[in-house]
């Protein structure tokens, strides 16, 4: 008699809530406040009148309903012996406890516990009382609360709180937290619902990426019903095919972070290598030197991740791009036309770098902090769901290519370098000023470089070996496109981290790797020119 | 036959093969007598640890002669033959394994050390026949050769050439590494390949087996020289170098040339693995660190510093470069990629023609001044 009597006053409350939502403001502070009556009546009932006392309570709608529940179902709720007030105790410990009023929130500091009389909750009313709170949760103004209360009805739903839900989605909810109540409602009519009910449910199921909408419908399956268990099995074969598609949306996601990586890596390269002709064994060291001035700018702005990593997007640009100056003019400048040689002068200069590296900073990695704003992830759905640091490096690698685009396509400077490529003594006589080119064109394909760095300090470990790391596969990338193209630098880059992460689940981390590298290699014998060969009079430069 | 006696004895005529021979069998000759002969307390005396360090100094010669070959006569830079290395040391290190039989931590009569650890339970189909010598010796030369083989062949026949070639070797050697690091692979992984206890019934730790390495190291730089010298200097040399000067023209004229650069390729593999076969019984170890790509492009700088397209000038390098190294390492450890970095600059920029280079202008300048003089100094 008591659940149906408890059934029948949430059904009130959730009527009540709904008029208190509206009106919510009315009851700020009038002059008796109801809340006292409520909590004395809680505080002298009887265990039979228990029932009674929180019903009264959770029909007020009172906005400090579920923190008093809260603190009565942790026996936080006590009595003052002396003046009859009712309190919240803050802290239980030691002789004298803290203790706060109920409608006001305000501490009232300590006093002896034996002025206290606790107000009893036997272990009946407290499974009750969790159900009310879960309830009182879902009809929360907070969306936060509401959400998350929703959550956690997948598969706790049971027979006392079914017809309040069921009442509960009837009215308007936010998507999110109807989707849920819905499913958990249904997990709950597929294990405990008549046949109708059942069937109903598996309608509501199909399509849930839930894992314990999965289970029940697994359950549902092995259940005596055959007609039941057929159109359950549909329903998980359907779902199998949801998470499959999932699945490879996630791999697409990891292959796009990790190919838009190393387009990144490559860029740079694909504008010294592919359009200069200079082979940069130091292009990985000058994507370290962006990657330690993110951490260099996090030291010098402690507690500003963000305003660090904002700053070093330039900073890492300018320090890589001085870098690579000073390169071109002291070693690369002297070995033009000799490229195998500039491949090992290039190649003894990262050697350098990165031992400087070590001697100056470290041998050991650094860390760089993460901004709040690029931590966590963007949920799409229950199977599914994207870092944001990686999003934020797909997005910016697009933006460094388009931005990399327009200076080649449309600046004076693109222009000049597209000339010189061609042909240097035309060039030259229309009055460009090769060297000049050169040092600005190096510059620029360095400085990217850097800003690959800044990107990669995001997602992986800011140590000495980390431009090693990338330069064979950034070479890979730049040649497996066409070099001298940077669409195919583009395009190869995104496809190459994707096949990547196709092959990984089946293959493992190195074997897939292994593989990708003996695809190019086998490719490049089949076109010796890349994806994209360049054609046309500057081909043959 | 007098063309092929001709083609094969004619590095004996050539001055600096005498005199690159002479010096090399009279330091072996040198080194063996103060190693047996000086008491331990003369200050003549060389160590059996110095033996075996001028062992690994004359493997890697080989090596680098085996890289000039195709560098120098060939114009392919390779950056993979470290490669090549580190399969005829594996092939070796293989053999040297079985010969543990039961000594091992496990005392499996059959399975090496790792295996077991791994719990394999038997021997995988790759690792049998290295129980017998000649099998694995013939494996040091088979199995950088045939990766070779194929390698090139793909590689000439699509006319992949220059940088593009020196990019994909690097990526072959890269790949081998991370393959080879696995152990799944069934080489030691990480670990590599160690512990060894005797080679063709010697037992390694001996000094007697270290001299004797040393000796047989020496010998095979002065077959692996000749060897080199033979086909430089035969008409097969000459259009390999045709190749390397213009490759398009020497194909007009009606050579193969992916023929020439394959059969120079595998040679030049084989001697690697020769040299890598015979470095991994003096050090005691193979791991997959050789296969990295910092190590087979430090094989390059020494023949740059030495000289390309000389022979001799890359055994001066190896030796003076690994010398450097083993005095740096001692001293500063950390000044030694400074240097080895400074080396590579100065080297391309200031030394294109390397030390081998400077000994002929003196030559040319001073008409009849020996090279050898100062070779012998260097060296």
């Amino acid at each position: 008699m008591g659940i149906l009597r408890s059934l029948l006053s949430l059904r009130l409350a959730s009527l009540l809530v709904l008029l208190m939502a509206i009106a919510a403001p009315a009851f700020s502070q009038t002059e008796e406040d109801p809340g006292q009556a409520l909590l004395a009546n809680l505080a002298d009932a009887s265990p039979r009148q228990m029932d009674a006392a929180i019903e009264a309570i959770v029909n007020s709608g009172d906005p400090r309903a579920r923190s008093w529940l809260d603190a009565f179902g942790n026996n936080r709720l006590s009595r003052n012996k002396d003046t009859g007030q009712v309190v919240v105790v803050l802290r239980n410990v030691g002789r004298d406890w803290t203790i706060a009023d109920p409608l006001t929130g305000e501490n009232l500091g300590e006093i002896s516990r034996r002025e206290l009389d606790r107000v009893n909750i036997n272990n009946a009313i407290r499974g009750k009382l969790e159900g009310v709170l879960a309830m009182l949760d879902l009809y929360s103004t907070n969306p936060e609360i509401q959400r998350a209360a929703a959550e956690a009805m997948m598969g706790k739903v049971n027979e006392p709180v079914i017809e309040p839900l069921n009442k509960l989605l009837e009215q308007d909810l936010p998507p999110r937290v109807r989707d849920r109540l819905e499913l958990a409602v249904a997990i709950y009519q597929l294990e405990q619902g008549d046949a109708q009910a059942k069937a109903e449910a598996i309608t509501v199921l199909t399509g849930s990426l839930h894992s314990r909408a999965r289970a029940a419908l697994n359950n549902a399956v092995a259940g005596d019903d055959p007609a039941i268990a057929a159109s359950a099995k549909a329903a998980l074969v359907s779902i199998e095919q949801k998470l499959k598609m999932n699945r490879a949306a996630e791999t697409l996601y990891f292959g796009l972070s990790l190919g838009s990586v190393l387009v990144l890596a490559a860029i740079g390269l694909a504008i010294t290598f592919g359009v200069m002709g200079v082979i940069n064994m130091a292009h990985g060291e000058l994507i370290m030197l962006g990657a330690y001035t993110t951490w260099g700018m996090q030291q010098l702005l402690p507690g500003q991740p963000g305003l660090a990593l904002i700053l070093s997007i330039p900073a890492g640009f300018m320090v890589a791009a001085l870098a690579g100056i000073a390169i071109e003019r002291s070693v690369i400048q002297y070995l033009k036309g000799r490229p195998l040689e500039t491949l090992l002068a290039t190649f003894g200069i990262s050697l350098i770098l990165q031992q400087l590296v070590r001697t100056v900073i470290s041998p050991l990695n650094r860390s760089v902090t993460t901004p709040e704003w690029m931590s966590g992830s963007l949920v799409i759905n229950d199977a599914l769901s994207l870092t944001l640091n990686r999003l934020y490096v797909i997005g910016f690698a697009l933006v460094v290519f388009a931005g990399l685009m327009l200076i080649m396509r449309k600046t004076r400077l693109g222009l000049e370098v597209r000339a010189v490529t061609q042909n240097r003594a035309m060039a030259r006589s229309m009055g460009i000023k090769a060297t000049r080119v050169d040092i600005m064109t190096f510059a620029l394909g360095s400085g990217v470089a850097g800003l690959a760095g800044v990107a990669l300090s995001q997602i992986t470990n800011v140590g000495p070996n980390l431009g090693q790391n990338y330069i064979i596969d950034s070479f890979m990338v730049v040649v497996f496109g066409g070099v001298g193209n940077l669409w195919g630098t583009l395009v190869a880059g995104l496809t190459l981290g994707t096949i990547n992460q196709i092959l990984e689940p089946w293959a493992g981390a190195v074997l897939a790797k292994i593989m990708v590298l003996v695809m190019i290699i086998l490719f490049i014998q089949k076109r010796p020119k890349g994806l994209f060969p360049q054609k046309g009079r500057a081909a043959e430069g | 036959m007098t063309s092929s006696q001709n083609w094969l004895f004619r590095p004996f005529q050539e001055r600096s093969t005498q005199i690159f021979l002479g010096v090399l069998i009279t330091a072996l000759i040198v080194v063996t007598f103060l190693h047996l002969f000086m008491p331990q307390d003369s200050a003549l005396h060389v160590s059996a640890y110095t033996v075996t360090l001028l062992g690994k100094y004359l493997c890697y010669a080989l090596l680098a002669v085996a890289v000039d070959l195709v560098w120098g006569y060939l114009g392919i830079l390779s950056l993979g033959h470290g490669a090549f290395f580190a399969l005829g040391g594996y092939a070796m290190g293989m053999y040297l394994m079985r010969q543990i039989g039961d000594r091992g931590t496990y005392g499996d009569p059959i399975l090496p050390d790792f295996m077991v650890f791994l719990n394999w339970q038997e021997l995988p189909w790759y690792w049998l026949g290295f129980d017998m010598a000649w099998f694995a010796f013939i494996m040091v030369l088979l199995a950088p050769g045939l990766l070779a083989l194929v390698f090139g062949f793909l590689a000439f026949r699509s006319r992949v050439t220059g940088v593009y070639l020196s990019i994909i070797t690097q990526a072959l050697t890269f790949a081998l590494m991370l393959a080879f690091f696995r152990n799944e692979m069934g080489f030691g992984g990480n670990n590599g390949l160690t512990d060894f206890r005797d080679i063709l019934g010697f037992n390694l730790r001996s000094d007697a087996t270290r001299l004797g390495l040393f000796i047989a190291t020496g010998i095979a730089l002065a077959l692996g020289y000749i060897i080199c010298r033979a086909i430089v200097t035969s008409k097969l040399g000459r259009v390999s170098v045709a190749c390397r000067d213009a490759e398009a023209r020497t194909r007009f004229l009606g050579y193969r040339v992916e023929r020439v650069q394959l059969f120079v390729f595998v040679i030049s593999a084989m001697l690697a693995g020769v040299a890598g076969a015979l470095y991994v019984p003096q050090v005691g170890i193979i791991n997959p660190s050789e296969f990295s790509p910092l190590f087979s492009i430090e094989i390059v700088v020494w023949v740059a510093l030495g000289g390309r397209a000389t022979l001799y000038g890359a055994v001066i390098g190896a030796i003076l470069v690994n010398y450097a190294k083993t005095v740096f390492t001692g001293v500063m450890p950390d000044a030694w990629l400074f240097a080895l970095g400074a080396l590579f600059v100065l080297v391309t920029v200031f030394l294109p023609k390397g030390i081998a280079g400077l000994l002929q202008k003196r030559k040319k300048a001073e008409n009849d001044d020996d090279p050898a003089t100062a070779q012998e100094a260097t060296a």
